[in-house]
């Protein structure tokens, strides 16, 4: 018995609403995000993440209080994450009531601003995120590369000696996302998730592609992911935390409840 | 009214450890965030939660005045550490090239050893120690009242406290071995857990610990 593997419900918000793009294109409305929170508290979540995916800056507001109004009711970690670029960005999460703030896009064309975060707050509350993609062709070594813009812009950088070099300058956790499965419910890209898992010291939540109970529990007994994140599974009452939690139990690995 | 004081030494999140205290606190108490000694002085109860580098936090108690405060605290009243407000009871930290600590608890605070694998799937054990771990009572004590012996607390630390004196240890928690995740004497109760962030039994510490009479 020791450390529980943690069960992690994404909430993709914009404009104040939870949603969720199947395969990229139309957007499901999937509720209030304090409302849908609470249920994922309720259900037995480990943490819960918030992706603020707000284009217009406008609306940057709405996910502040949505973390200050989950956080009043919810006593569990929360991680936020989207348009983290700035060290005061990270203070007015954390003031609002999140615990980890995930920085993503900033990171890739200023790495030094992880070191800076790190150093100022603490490598317990940054998360780095990591949005891979697969390179190499079939039959050759496998190779992830970084991009950005939702999986659009190629970077050239290699993903695992990225999360080497995050780690390095203070990353606290790694969330990694298979760019190629994200949004397909085919399951976590494994391969990925191990190479990621083995390359560094930190935790690793693995992302992108959960479509049943068993792709959960692969990311943990095959990926090595300290950490599961799911979204659409959970958002429109398909299974629950509780169920999932359930099913990997029963596959070996250990979870709180 | 009574009032409990949570120490704000500036550098931890402190709302998280206010919200949970006043979701348990009931009317009979009032939540206050200080660094004032006047106010910290009139408190019935004290919280010091800390987080980040220990050397960074005690150089902030020193600079603030804040650590006399909490020396004396530490003498008189109810006080509930956490996380650095565990660590730093020790005598001293390897943490940040070595920083002291009040001493209050004699011993050291170590790093977690680095490799070490799951005893069950054989894997590296990740560091920092981050997640839902079990808490095994090695005592018992008000502030476990109606805690369920090895429930799980929410951790994040790549430090632990190693008392020199087992009658110190409140609580132990394997990673693969057993370290020290909750210290207890007389008046102060200290833990390596956030009870703000550990849910129903986090909350249940808190309330018990207002509850709590030394």
């Amino acid at each position: 018995m020791g450390l529980a593997k943690r069960i992690i419900p994404c909430l993709d918000v914009d404009a104040g609403r939870v949603v969720k793009g199947v395969q990229f294109v139309d957007i499901r409305d999937a509720g209030d995000p304090v409302e849908v929170a609470k249920r994922y508290d309720e259900q037995g979540a480990d943490e819960i993440t918030f992706l603020d995916i707000t284009a217009s800056s406008d609306n940057r507001d709405t996910i502040v209080h949505v973390v200050e109004e989950v956080a009043e009711q919810v006593f569990i970690p929360l991680t936020v994450g989207g348009g983290i670029r700035k060290l005061e960005d990270i203070s007015c999460m954390l003031n609002a009531g999140a615990d980890k703030v995930a920085i993503n896009t900033a990171a890739v064309f200023n790495p030094e601003f992880v070191g800076e975060a790190s150093d100022h707050f603490g490598s317990q509350c940054i998360v780095v995120a990591i949005d891979a993609k697969r390179v190499s062709a079939d039959g050759e070594a496998l190779r992830w590369e970084i991009f950005t813009h939702g999986g659009r812009k190629p970077t050239g950088i290699d993903a695992i000696e990225w999360g080497r070099k995050m780690v390095k300058l203070g990353a606290g956790e790694i969330l990694l996302t298979s760019m190629d499965r994200d949004g397909t419910r085919d399951g976590f890209d494994l391969g990925l998730t191990r190479a990621m898992s083995d390359a560094v010291s930190v935790p690793v939540i693995a992302s992108g592609g959960v479509g049943d109970l068993q792709h959960m529990a692969e990311g943990v007994l095959q990926g090595g992911a300290d950490a599961v994140l799911a979204a659409s599974i959970f958002h429109f009452g398909e299974y629950t935390v509780a169920d999932a939690k359930r099913h990997m139990e029963s596959q070996g690995i250990e979870v709180r409840w | 009214m009574k009032t409990v004081a949570i120490i704000d030494y500036g550098m931890s999140n402190l709302r998280s450890v206010s919200r949970a205290l006043e979701h348990v606190a009931g009317k009979d108490w009032q939540v206050v965030v200080s660094r004032q000694a006047e106010s910290i002085y009139a408190a019935d109860k004290v919280v010091f939660p800390g987080q980040g580098a220990i050397g960074n936090c005690m150089q902030l108690l020193h600079d603030t005045g804040l650590h006399d405060i909490i020396l004396h605290c530490l003498e008189k009243k109810p006080f509930l550490g956490i996380c650095l407000g565990l660590q730093t009871l020790l005598e001293s930290s390897e943490e940040s090239g070595g920083t002291q600590g009040f001493g209050t608890v004699p011993g050291h605070v170590q790093h977690f050893a680095e490799q070490q694998r799951d005893p069950n799937t054989q894997a590296y054990l990740k560091i920092p120690h981050m997640g839902w771990n079990q808490v095994q009572q090695q005592q018992a004590h008000p502030l476990w009242e109606g805690i369920e012996n090895n429930s799980r607390f929410y951790f994040v630390h790549s430090y632990y406290a190693a008392p020199d004196n087992p009658a110190h240890i409140a609580a132990t928690t394997p990673y693969p071995d057993p370290f020290t995740s909750a210290v207890a004497y007389d008046n102060v109760f200290a833990v390596q857990f956030h009870p703000e962030k550990s849910q129903h039994a986090g909350l249940a510490l808190l309330e018990n610990f207002l509850s709590w009479k030394v």
